[in-house]
């Protein structure tokens, strides 16, 4: 049974169709990375999985929980999976340790000493225990990346959607970030990942996703895909690297 | 006892609305005028104009208008003269305009980046030619909108003048409501003029500053 | 010109002078809190809220900008009773402070919502927040933050703009002082010594704001 079904899914800005009919299944504990070139749709696919876009057209379902329009459904779905964003997105007001606290309270109703427990170890994982009461501004970007790790994490969720994680980043803070994400998926994490990474890619993915023009282009494992692209467009592509 | 009818008291409240335009227009006009000397008074190289300049702004946009009226008007009447009322209230309201323009016109001269004083400098232009040449140009166009805007508590600041005797809209209102005891038509009439008055001058004023953005994005 | 100027008077009228204060202070806290409190529900309503509501709060927000405030105040006082609705001079100018405030404050609070970032909105819903709760927990703090100065110089102008209230016998500062120069005949002095407490008041009451900021925004630096 897969935990993200995402069927024949549509999704048009005005009269740019974006998405055409994405078919995807994610099985628990699977690790897939999202390529493709700019503009082909895979940020816009992550929102749909995560209901921040609405779709036109097919479903998507995480664990059951589908993706209808209204605040209670979009709340059980985005229970199940979190979503880290390209640029953080971390809340500037609050320190790390309350940025992972926030929505235990809020969305959760736990209680404050157990959120504040939860936040150190989610800080912890990810390396970052030391920095409880540090605020966003006083991080490098890595570091805020991370607590962005964290604080999806302490919502518990089955996995995770990251939409360029790197790409924010100086090249001397890629690896740390990637490093917690490695760790994660070795735990058995749940991934969907947009990514230009192409060697972390290979090592670390079980499935690579090539979108092309809105639609699954092409699908497989790492090696085959890198290796031996079957179509002109996903040859082009990596050549292009 | 005599019928209003609403066309009555329209009409005796849109006749002392000239007298609202007319007072508005000139503290507006005078306002400016002395704005702009306390403006340049403000921005002087010189420090005691300097804090001259800001001690006046921090007095005038520190203490009510109200006060300000009163005070020109009791004490004008202190040098010995009968004051008429549009005396005090044209003097109070230059003076307390003067003051917020003065300041809104050194925020636009200051918005212009450092790099045009230094430009203008290296091509040897003394201060004043500066401002002539290369700060004001650009400074005014972007001192329009918020000056506009302005206005608008210009012609509500005239209300104020009612209770030291002007007769203007709202003192009109007042004597309109004692000869008819409608005063929430009255009233409401009176609200609606003043924003038949305001309104246009807000709108422009934001669609201004909307047209000034848009051209400094395409910069 | 042999005008003495005469403070003399001062000491008897002190106590007066005190409680015109203590109004002045009271209508100021009272329309500042709640005032600024309607006009966060307005500026949430106008950048967020329910599509039906959005003209109503444009309505109520450019009818009040575009009125003087003592006509307001008149419409409120002397007008409203005509509908049943009568008020205390007291009330009645709390009231249009409030009803003033807010919708200055709205246009305010609303520059600081619209100039939070994208992905602050998306960061809270992708935690499993609602719209509300991102804009209570996320939003509104460092919107807060980024218009204070803009704020607190609005509601400085709001306590200025107060003074009206005497006018319909309201018992603020302003009272004070026109009850004082009925009885003294000296009218200028009084009004000097009152606008001067006007001065003081107004200069205490941008430091109390400039501490209520500190205390407020824990992080100085907000997202931009
Ligand atoms: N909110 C929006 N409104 C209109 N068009 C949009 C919107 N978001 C995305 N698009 C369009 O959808 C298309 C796909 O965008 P998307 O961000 O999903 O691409 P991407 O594959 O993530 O590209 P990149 O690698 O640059 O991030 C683009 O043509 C983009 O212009
Ligand atoms: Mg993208």
């Amino acid at each position: 049974m897969s935990l993200i079904t995402i069927t024949e899914v549509k999704k048009r800005f005005g009269d740019n169709e974006v998405l055409k009919g994405i078919n995807l299944d994610v099985d628990k504990g699977e690790v897939i990375a999202i390529i493709g070139k700019s503009g082909s749709g895979k940020s816009t696919l992550l929102r749909c999985v995560n209901g921040l876009e609405t779709i036109n057209d097919g479903s998507i379902s995480v664990a059951g929980a589908q993706l209808l329009p209204g605040e209670a459904a979009l709340k059980a779905l985005r229970l199940k999976i979190g979503m880290i964003f390209q640029s953080f997105n971390l809340f500037p007001h609050l320190s790390a340790g309350r940025n992972v606290m926030l929505s235990q309270m809020v969305v959760k109703k736990t209680p404050k000493p157990q959120a504040e427990e939860m936040a150190r170890r989610m800080l912890d994982r990810v390396g970052l225990l030391h920095k409880f009461d540090a605020y966003p501004d006083e991080l490098s970007g890595g570091q805020q990346q991370r607590v962005a790790i964290a604080r999806a994490l302490a919502m518990e969720p089955l996995g995770l959607l990251c939409d360029e994680i790197t790409s924010a980043l100086d090249p001397e803070l890629v690896n740390e970030v990637l490093a917690v994400v490695k760790e994660l998926a070795s735990e058995g994490m749940t991934l969907l990942m947009v990514t230009h990474e192409m060697r972390f890619a290979r090592d670390v993915c079980d499935r690579v996703v090539f979108m092309h023009e809105g639609r699954v282009h092409e699908i497989g494992a790492p090696d085959t895909v890198f290796s031996n692209p079957q179509t002109p467009e996903l040859k082009q592509f990596l050549g292009m690297l | 006892m005599i019928e209003f009818t609403l066309w009555d008291i329209l009409r005796n409240l849109l006749l002392a609305t000239r007298w609202t335009i007319l007072l508005s227009l000139v503290s507006f006009v005078g306002g400016g005028i002395v704005g702009l000397v306390v403006m340049f008074m403000r921005i002087s190289a010189n420090k005691a104009v300097a804090t001259a300049a800001r001690a006046y702004i921090e007095l005038f946009q520190g203490t009510p208008l109200l006060m300000q009226l009163f005070l020109a008007f009791f004490g004008l009447a202190l040098l010995g003269m009968t004051v008429p009322a549009w005396l005090a209230a044209g003097l109070a309201l230059i003076l307390w305009t003067a003051s917020f323009l003065a300041e809104i016109w050194r925020g636009c001269v200051e918005a212009i980046a450092k790099g045009q004083w230094e430009a203008s400098a290296s091509l040897g232009m003394g201060r004043i030619q500066q401002l002539r040449y290369v700060i004001l140009p650009q400074a005014l166009r972007i001192a329009i909108p918020p000056t506009v805007g302005f206005s608008v508590q210009v012609v509500k600041g005239t209300a104020l003048t009612s209770i030291i005797g002007f007769v203007e809209l709202t003192k009109a209102g007042t004597a309109v409501t004692n000869a008819t005891f409608q005063p929430f038509t009255v009233y409401g009439l009176v609200a609606l003029i003043y924003f038949a008055l305001c309104w246009p001058l807000s709108r422009t004023s934001q669609v201004l500053e909307r047209k000034l953005n848009v051209a400094h994005h395409n910069h | 010109m042999g005008y003495q100027l005469n403070f003399g008077w001062l000491p008897q009228y002190l106590p007066v002078l005190i409680d015109g204060i203590g109004v002045t202070i009271y209508l100021m806290a009272v329309g500042a809190v709640l005032g600024c409190l309607l006009g966060t529900v307005c500026a949430w309503t106008r950048a967020l809220g329910p599509n039906w509501a959005r003209p109503v709060v444009v309505a109520y927000v450019e009818l009040i900008r575009n009125t003087p405030f003592m006509i307001q105040l008149f419409f409120i006082f002397f007008g409203l009773p005509s509908l049943g609705v009568q008020m205390s001079e007291l009330e009645a100018a709390t009231l249009a402070m409030i009803v003033n405030l807010g919708a200055y404050s709205c246009e305010i609070i609303r520059a600081g919502i619209q100039a939070t970032p994208r992905g602050q909105f998306e960061a809270g819903a992708s935690l499993a927040m609602t719209p509300f709760e991102t804009f209570y927990h996320v939003v509104l703090i460092p919107a807060l933050q980024r218009i204070w100065p803009a704020l607190s110089s609005q509601i400085v102008i709001v306590m200025l703009g107060s003074a009206v209230v005497s006018q319909i016998a309201a018992q603020d500062l302003s009272y004070a002082a026109n009850f004082i120069q009925s009885r003294n005949f000296r009218a200028f002095e009084t009004y000097i010594v009152s606008t001067l407490i006007y001065l003081v008041l107004s200069i205490l009451l941008r430091q109390v704001l400039a501490g209520i900021g500190w205390a407020l925004f824990p992080k100085r630096k907000a997202a931009r």
